[in-house]
């Protein structure tokens, strides 16, 4: 665990990404080869399941350093992390262990048929022998959050530093369904053998936001726009009769989604369909709200299946007759797709997303204003000639969303935030007029913890701490007094919210210095952006 | 009723039998000051008391004032209020502040810290009734290392730079924290730079303490000369045009507040030291043990949590309202300083 911890600890000791990448790559060169394995599954977000819950681990903790439980929750409220937490208010340890990381880990999975007692037990001696940074490392193992500011592709591009194989390669090698308790580093990296994987999806292309107006991009007649449809982008994989559905976050959600098996029947073995998974409902496409209704589910009853039936919107075409064609242009992928969709039955839940080839930007720019209509979040740009690339590119493909829907509102309570906004008070709760029975009363409508500028927060957070009238635990109401442009994706009428709205990905704008509280907007002029 | 000895008021600590005030945040006529922290020492008093290291620090930060400067434990009378000025080991000159009427003693800390820092005169015990203690880093989350360990981590630091050829700029507060890192910094390694708002200070500083040698950064100090070395600056240099001059360089940061990974990123800064001139939570409980006071008043920092946590375990503990705000106060006058210094 030491070596490990000492990574952790380097990574955390820089800001520069190469820096990063080359602390990461000494690690792959210098570590055992099962703590290699355990490092990568944990920087690509494959953990052991939780062995403890933690209500209990904020408990032990709290007994196990001597004070009393209120304490160490207003400390956690500080902190922001709890790992962090319990890794301080620990009294410092005596003994050390010499324990790998690749031990630890089989510990942790078996912990999980232990009993309290023993969880409890197992807890103590290993924390009380452990360092600072070990034992931030084995608690965050244990609340299943582990986020230490390196993404997967900074990994991918440290472990190709360290083997000598290639990025893409690797990214390719290391999606898919593996068990780091099973899988040999040279199984894993080393060794290749595709084929053995009838499950393992490609590394999704993605885009970058489009800035300005898009005739820059060149001619319009060397791109296709068709409509970012906010669902979940997903890969669809039909090989030796089987469907494997990936979500974006490389996760298999084939389990949740059984409507879309029947897939395997009608599409050929060796397609790989890059899509969309939506709502359809009535001949429409159905809220984010009715999506969140299936994501959250590992079984699905036949009501639900029933009251929000999903199917795939296909943009792309990955794989055809078993052969990898993303290197192939666009248009002959969607040429092969196009035929392929329109083969199969229009009883499937298969259907093509909408290419539209431009002709003029003009073009673009009036589909673009017709998304909200289309449900979309704007539009795809993608230029004709484009290959499926790997992750996050610029270049080909364009994200071009609209602009949000947006309100003036009142700031009315405030939370420290997390992480990096730990001891700011960043996280806000906004609310609106509403005509009650004692006059004009403000609703509170949404929270928003992005858009302001440090600096902004900062001065934000300077006022709050002058202007609180009452605390709540970690939460503070403020004097009614700053109004703030609040931003969002969607808006639907809502039974569990206050305010009979919810609202989706809601973001401060700006900062309104102009107006006063009474200048805010009201609960109905919102309710009157519901589509 | 007699008011009590020490009362909160709007323009500070008041004591009314003697009418003078503890480092009032609103002009007064007489103000006896803890230490010269912008929070502490403000402009505006028409007669000042402090402790005659401080002296120079606030005459430098505050012009041509009216000061009196004090030994340790003298005793000074006003009214009948004996008044006496004990170390708190903060910063150099920095003290707690004991006053005594009819056999019954308060004690007001200002800023304090236990742990001997080989500059500013250390902490002493002050037997007393009453205690108004800081509370900066009143939370259980808070531990500090020995400073041995710490300075020596920033030596390590330090060197690897160099051996990398890079240039260490290390951020600390003008006065305290820039001082007392370079107190500690291993000569052996490499040449100490200052930014201009630290060499004005440490100028202040070297009249009452020894520092090793420094040398100011000024428009004619060229790339070449820095690299390797480490450069002290105030944290408001971090981002600023004249940091440019040090490239290629790593950055630092020594403060309290470095023990939470948070707060380093939030400041993006390579790597933060957790060195602080304030107590961390075992030192605040061990120094108010120490006392054998009854009654404790938490000021600044966590302190109605660090309140309730006294009140449980069986303390007369109470919190009042002040204007004194630990670093974040300090961090605004190192940024006044450090434009002054730019600009001049």
């Amino acid at each position: 665990m030491r070596h490990f911890a000492e990574l952790i600890k380097e990574l955390d000791s820089s800001n520069k990404t190469t820096v990063k990448v080359a602390a990461l790559a000494r690690y792959f060169t210098t570590a055992g080869d099962s703590d290699k394995v355990w490092t990568i599954a944990l920087l690509s977000h494959r953990r052991p399941p939780r062995p403890v819950n933690a209500t209990l681990l904020r408990q032990w903790a709290h007994e196990i350093a001597g004070i009393p439980q209120w304490l160490f929750e207003e400390s956690y409220h500080i902190v922001g992390d709890l790992a962090e937490t319990i890794a301080l208010v620990l009294p410092v340890s005596t003994n050390h262990t010499e324990k790998s990381l690749s031990e630890f880990l089989q510990e942790i999975i078996r912990l999980k048929s232990c009993s309290d007692d023993e969880k409890r037990d197992y807890l103590k001696v290993n924390w009380l022998a452990m360092n600072y940074y070990e034992r931030l490392v084995f608690t965050k193992l244990m609340t299943g959050s582990f986020r230490i500011g390196v993404s997967q592709k900074l990994m991918t591009r440290a472990l190709s530093a360290a083997t000598g194989i290639e990025e893409d390669l690797l990214a390719h090698r290391l999606m898919g369904n593996w068990d780091p308790a099973k899988v040999s580093f040279r199984e894993l990296v080393l060794d290749s053998k595709p084929e053995d994987v009838l499950s393992r999806p490609y590394p999704f292309y993605l885009s970058h936001a489009l800035e300005g107006e898009p005739e820059g991009l060149g001619q319009p007649h060397e791109w296709s726009i068709e409509h970012k449809w906010d669902g979940i982008r997903s890969q669809t994989i039909i090989r030796a009769g089987q469907v494997y559905i990936w979500s974006r976050g490389e996760e298999l959600v084939t389990d949740k989604y059984p409507e879309l098996h029947a897939l395997a029947t009608y599409l050929p073995d060796g397609t790989v369909i890059d899509g969309e998974l939506l709502v359809w409902k009535d001949g429409t496409i159905g809220s984010f709200n009715d999506l969140q209704t299936r994501t959250g589910r590992k079984t699905v009853s036949a009501t639900l299946l029933k009251n929000a039936p999903v199917i795939l919107k296909a943009y792309d075409l990955l794989e055809w007759e078993g052969s990898d064609i993303r290197h192939l242009p666009y248009d002959s992928r969607r040429e092969i797709l196009e035929k392929l969709v329109h083969q199969t039955g229009a009883e499937l839940p298969l259907q093509l997303s909408e290419r539209i080839l431009l002709q003029n930007w003009e073009q673009a720019s009036q589909e673009r204003d017709r998304a909200r209509e289309m449900h979309s979040e704007g539009l795809m740009l993608k230029r004709n000639s484009s290959t499926y690339q790997v992750g996050r590119k610029k270049g080909d493909w364009w994200k071009w969303k609209i602009e949000p829907l947006s309100v003036d509102a009142v700031l009315t309570y405030a939370m420290r935030g997390h992480g990096r906004r730990t001891n700011l008070f960043t996280d806000y709760t906004f609310a609106l007029w509403q005509d009650g029975a004692n006059g004009r009363e403000l609703v509170t409508f949404a929270k928003a913890y992005s858009g302001l500028t440090d600096a902004e927060f900062r001065k934000v957070d300077d006022w709050i701490k002058k202007n609180t009238l009452e605390r709540f635990g970690p939460v503070r109401s403020v004097v009614p007094q700053l109004v703030f442009e609040i931003g969002f994706e969607g808006i639907a009428l809502s039974g569990r919210h206050k305010s009979g709205v919810a609202t989706r990905f809601p973001r401060i704008l700006r900062w309104r210095h102009d107006k006063t509280i009474e200048e805010a907007d009201t609960l109905e002029d919102l309710k009157r952006l519901i589509p | 009723m007699e008011p009590p000895l020490l009362a909160f008021n709007e323009k500070g600590i008041y004591c009314a039998r003697a009418d003078v005030y503890l480092d009032p945040w609103r002009p007064v006529d007489r103000a006896i000051i803890t230490h010269g922290h912008s929070d502490h020492a403000r402009y505006g008093h028409r007669h000042y008391i402090t402790h005659h290291y401080n002296v120079p620090i606030i005459k430098h930060r505050l012009g041509a004032i009216s000061v009196t400067g004090k030994d340790w434990k003298e005793s000074f009378y006003i009214n009948g209020v004996t008044f006496s000025l004990y170390p708190a080991g903060h910063i150099v000159g920095s003290a707690q502040v004991r006053v005594e009427y009819r056999g019954e003693v308060w004690v007001f800390t200002g800023d304090y810290k236990v742990e001997p820092d080989g500059l500013s005169t250390p902490y002493e015990t002050v037997k007393c009734h009453t205690f108004i203690t800081e509370c900066t880093f009143g939370l259980p989350a808070f531990r500090w290392l020995p400073q041995q360990e710490v300075m020596a981590d920033i030596n390590a630091w330090w060197a690897d730079n160099r051996a990398n050829h890079q240039t260490s700029v290390i951020f600390g507060y003008t006065l305290g924290k820039a001082q007392r890192i370079i107190k500690h910094l291993d000569p052996s390694i490499g040449p100490i730079f200052t930014h201009g708002a630290v060499e004005n200070m440490n100028e202040v500083l070297r009249t009452v303490v020894d520092l090793p040698p420094t040398q100011r950064i000024t428009r004619e100090t060229t790339r070449e000369e820095l690299r390797g070395g480490i450069v002290v600056a105030p944290p408001s240099a971090h981002g600023s045009p004249w940091i440019r001059k040090m490239t290629p360089f790593v950055t630092a940061s020594a403060s309290g507040w470095m023990a939470f990974r948070g707060a380093r990123a939030r400041r993006a800064i390579d790597r933060g030291f957790v060195l602080s001139d304030h107590c961390d939570w075992h030192a605040l409980l061990d120094s108010i043990r120490a006392t054998g006071a009854e009654r404790v008043i938490s000021t600044h920092g966590y302190s109605d949590i660090f309140s309730r946590y006294l009140r449980e375990l069986g303390y007369d503990a109470r919190t009042e309202q002040t204007q004194y705000e630990g670093e974040a106060a300090e961090m605004a006058a190192s940024a006044e300083e450090t434009v002054d210094a730019e600009i001049s």
